[in-house]
């Protein structure tokens, strides 16, 4: 049922708008841009049910090019306008762009309680790992040591690992994919539209001007077997062409060479599993480990906000309020003069 | 000491520890009062701290309560009688008890360790030093004789002790010759969970009541006839009560749905408690990570179509600029309620003052113009706030409803105003594309609102955010002119408001009075009760009083223009007179207070008499 294809009531091209599309030339944008459109028509959803909300940054530009409903808000606040019009049409398909700066500095706050309140939001994190419409300071997401506008010397601060924050902040849904890889792209996307609560989706995306090359090394043809592995629910963790799995010892995860271990016994990956997707969002630490691309964690379980918060009203819902009101007016200590 | 029977006015202040319960006792005791027909005003007042340590200055919480048997305004300057629970709360209080007033100490709140707590020297124990010979004290040991009324039920020393404020209720009820019932019945439901706690607190009231009656303290019992009042349905209400009602009638007569997004703060909470209550209105209440979320959550509830609103005080209105900003550009409605306190920064979170209009009307970046309106009294917050759902949802913009902690805290009677009494309200949002045509966000209407396709809406998508827009069509827009004649259009179309608004009267006096007096917001019982006295006396000062102060209502320059001499009076270092100097050149004199506490008639009358000698 997840991945069923609906009769398109519209068309990507249908979702052009307008507006120029101002993005630098070869900006990792435009690809996310052309996956959300070309999935979008998959849904069977008509095209006015569709919110894009952002905050400020490059990526925030993003609804001004879909020909959906869109807000362009205020730097770091998507996730909160996104929540209270969810809450107030949860029929919409409302959906977060925001940026590594957007999401995870200026809004971290609203980013984490989002997903601790678990909203039914697809949020898109363009993480590039610099500021880029401000040309070229250091994210919370650039690299210890990287040399930037702002870091002359280096970059001081420690960078985030948004998964584990998110997994840590209790996200329903947490995936990353990468701008470079359209189809991988387009199948988490509608993984995350499927998903009942918010998901997250990291999405490696390069800024080719103040960041040029900066997840070369999962897409460089050269390297990217060796340093990514796409994982599946229930299939064993493999990668570099078949050659190297992953076995998990205890709580250690290990490279093994695969013709040496029986692929049952590599670990095979678990979506539903929060320990073993901690684990996997852990991997960012490592530099021996590969950085894990796909779906890494869903609960459909837990309740969806809007739902709950929309049932206590339906539950108490009065149907003759004027009523009901002059009753409330009068309260239990009203009087009567004359 | 009162030597007559009956009186017009009494002011009664209860004081003593924030865990003596004064609140609740101050409530009842007015309650009680309203229900019997007196025409009520009071002030609570207490400390930022939920518990201070006990005994101290700083732990005093008092609740005045002014009650009569005529129209009243003001919680009163001074009292006639002072309930002190211990050394502490009398030595805060004892400055504004009138000359010969009445005093109930409860003796076992001056022993050597409260005197200690209180910073009274041991052997300047105010109870037997003579220095309230000019006041008539009563001594009881109130501690004392409600432990042995509750002993019975066995609860422990502390829960007994707790039971004390029902029995100075009790006294002060016989005092004043009111029935006790309202209070019993309010017990019963506080405390429904717990048999001996509901049994205890109504053996304590009775105790004290009937302690008044036979312990001949007190040479007799004084009476406040009710007060002859318009004919019709009352209730007692508080400011922040009024506004959750007043909204909740604005959103039935609108019919949408009303979305509070908040934040806790004081003294502005308890309308996102009562809203809480209300879902079976359709209201939703958002309770956010934080005061930006808040607003930013009732931001995308408006863009949905709904009634977005949400409530704070001046440290929260701060973080809630930059959206303030985005709802003026998205042009949606929106209603800010700035429940204000004595600022700046964290200041005095539990005290009134009215510091933050010029943040209400210039706090945010850029031209920014934001529609204005305070309410003059605790009741007039109902049809106050049904007044900015109105101007949001009739003008698309937002709007600022500036209350404060006084008008928040304080009751009065009120006539219950129902839904039928109260104007319709015509909402601009788009919810179906009838004609089929292009849409055009920006495109306005006479008032030059704009209407809003809400999302959802078939044919209808478009994008609008914070960047400028082009007129019309709302594309984003860097063009020169077009941002000078957008922010114009901006500033026109609050202009704009002013057409939907009353015209400014006179509250008191007319054109051809001496002087004028000024005062918006909160301040009105003072000022006019100060005013009347002042041409009762002799005087002849006209007043007129604002609730609507961005825009200001059209004839306002007319009617300031005959005056030579005008007082602008308002608790905060002079805030409107700097508009009223600026829109209108008059060299206004500022009668200013920033103590936190509202004005005394006193202060008011003094600084206009200086003025004519």
């Amino acid at each position: 049922m997840e991945t069923e294809i609906l009769s398109p009531i519209f068309t990507s091209k249908d979702l052009e708008t307008d507006q120029e599309v101002r993005w630098c030339p070869g900006c990792g944008d435009y690809a996310i841009l052309n996956s959300v459109k070309k999935i979008l028509p998959d849904f069977g959803l008509p095209k006015h049910q569709f919110v894009f909300v952002s905050g400020i940054g490059c990526s925030s530009r993003f609804p001004y090019y879909m020909d959906t409903y869109g807000m362009h808000s205020i730097h770091g606040r998507a996730t909160s306008i996104a929540t209270g019009l969810k809450i107030a049409n949860p029929e919409l398909s409302v959906w977060v762009i925001t940026g590594d700066g957007d999401a995870l500095s200026i809004g971290g706050n609203h980013f984490i309680h989002t997903l601790r309140r678990n909203p039914n939001l697809n949020i898109l994190l363009f993480n590039n790992q610099i500021y880029g419409l401000t040309k070229g300071q250091f994210s919370p997401t650039s690299l210890h040591g990287q040399v930037t506008k702002s870091s002359p010397l280096g970059v001081v601060d420690s960078p985030f690992n948004p998964l584990a924050l998110a997994l840590g902040a209790g996200s329903t849904f947490v995936a990353r994919t990468l701008d470079r890889d359209a189809k991988h792209q387009q199948e988490i996307y509608k993984r995350a539209y499927y998903h009942p609560g918010t998901s997250l989706v990291e999405i490696y995306q390069n800024c080719n001007v103040f960041n040029d090359g900066a997840f070369e090394v999962f897409t460089d043809k050269a390297t990217k077997s060796e340093t990514t592995i796409f994982v599946e629910h229930g299939k064993p963790l493999i990668f570099d062409n078949g050659n190297k799995g992953i076995l998990l010892d205890g709580l250690n995860a290990k490279v093994v060479n695969t013709e040496d271990v029986p692929a049952n016994d590599l670990w095979i990956h678990d979506e539903n599993d929060l320990n073993k997707a901690l684990l996997l969002s852990r991997f960012f630490d490592d530099e021996n480990m590969p950085r894990p691309f796909g779906v890494i964690y869903v609960d459909a379980k837990k309740p969806v906000f809007e739902t709950i918060f929309n049932q206590q009203i339906a539950e108490r819902k009065i149907e003759d309020k004027e009523t009901a009101f002059a009753k409330l007016l009068k309260s239990n200590n009203s009087w009567v003069v004359g | 000491m009162l030597t007559d029977k009956i009186y017009k006015n009494i002011v009664v202040k209860f004081a003593g520890d924030s865990g003596d319960g004064m609140q609740l006792t101050g409530t009842q005791f007015a309650e009680t009062n309203a229900l019997f027909g007196n025409d009520i005003v009071t002030f609570p007042d207490f400390p930022a701290e939920i518990r201070a340590p006990i005994g101290t200055i700083p732990g005093v919480s008092g609740y005045q309560i002014h009650f009569s048997s005529e129209k009243i305004l003001t919680p009163g300057d001074q009292y006639d009688v002072l309930v002190a629970l211990n050394a502490a709360a009398l030595k805060t209080n004892i400055k504004s008890l009138k000359p010969h007033g009445i005093i109930i100490a409860n003796k076992d709140g001056f022993d050597d360790r409260n005197l200690r707590l209180a910073g009274i020297p041991e052997n300047e124990n105010p109870l037997t030093n003579h220095s309230l010979d000019n006041f008539t004290v009563y001594e009881v040991d109130v501690t004392k004789q409600t432990k042995l009324a509750v002993a019975e039920f066995g609860l422990g020393n502390k829960e007994a002790e707790r039971c004390k404020n029902m029995f100075v209720l009790g006294m002060v009820y016989w005092m004043f010759d009111r029935n006790i019932n309202n209070t019993i019945q309010y017990i019963e439901q506080k405390f429904k969970k717990s048999d001996v706690l509901v049994n205890a607190n109504v053996k304590a009231l009775k105790t004290g009541y009937h302690f008044s009656e036979t312990s001949e303290l007190f040479s007799n019992q004084y009476r406040i006839e009710p007060a002859h009042a318009e004919k019709g349905t009352y209730r007692s209400i508080n400011g922040n009560q009024a506004v959750s009602l007043g909204l909740i009638a604005a959103s039935i007569k609108a019919k949408l749905p009303l979305f509070l997004g908040s934040y806790p703060i004081t003294p502005a909470s308890d309308i996102l408690h009562e809203l809480s209550k209300q879902k079976g209105f359709e209201v939703m209440t958002f309770q956010a990570e934080d005061e930006i979320a808040g607003i930013c959550a009732a931001i995308g509830a408006s863009y949905a179509g709904k009634i977005g609103i949400t409530t704070s005080s001046g440290p929260g209105i701060a973080l809630k600029t930059e959206a303030i900003g985005l709802a003026t550009m998205l042009e949606l409605p929106l209603v800010i309620c700035n429940i204000q306190r004595g600022g700046p920064s964290t200041g005095l979170p539990t005290k009134t003052e009215q510091a933050d209009l010029l943040q209400a009307l210039y706090g945010r970046n850029g031209e920014c113009p934001l529609v204005v309106i305070a309410p003059s009294s605790p009741s007039d917050c109902y049809e106050m706030s049904f007044m900015a759902v109105k101007i949001a949802l009739e003008h698309t913009v937002p709007v600022m409803f500036l209350s404060d902690g006084y008008l928040a805290n304080g009751a009065q009677p009120w006539l219950i105003k129902n839904l039928d009494e109260l104007p319709e309200i015509e909402p601009q949002f788009i919810t179906e594309n009838k004609d089929n045509a292009t849409y055009l966000p920006y495109l306005r209407n006479d008032s030059l609102a704009r209407q809003h396709a809400v999302p959802g809406t078939p044919g209808m998508e478009h994008r609008i955010g914070g960047l400028e827009k082009e007129d019309i069509t709302g594309n984003i827009s860097y063009d020169a002119a077009n941002h000078e004649l957008m922010v114009k259009i901006r500033e026109q179309k609050v202009l704009n408001v002013a057409k939907d608004l009353p015209l400014q009267t006179f509250e008191q006096g007319n054109e051809n009075s001496d002087a004028l007096i000024i005062g918006w917001g909160s301040t009105f019982g003072s000022i006019s009760s100060s005013v009347k006295e002042l041409n009762a006396d002799g005087s002849n000062i006209a007043q007129v009083h604002l609730k609507f102060i961005n825009p200001l209502p059209k004839n306002f320059a007319e009617l300031i223009k005959p005056f030579k001499k005008v007082f602008v009076a308002e608790l905060n270092n002079g805030q409107l007179i700097k508009i009223i100097r600026e829109k209108y050149l008059v060299d206004a004199i500022g009668i200013n207070k920033i103590q936190g506490q509202p004005f005394q008639l006193l202060e008011i009358k003094e600084t206009i008499k200086q003025h004519f000698n």
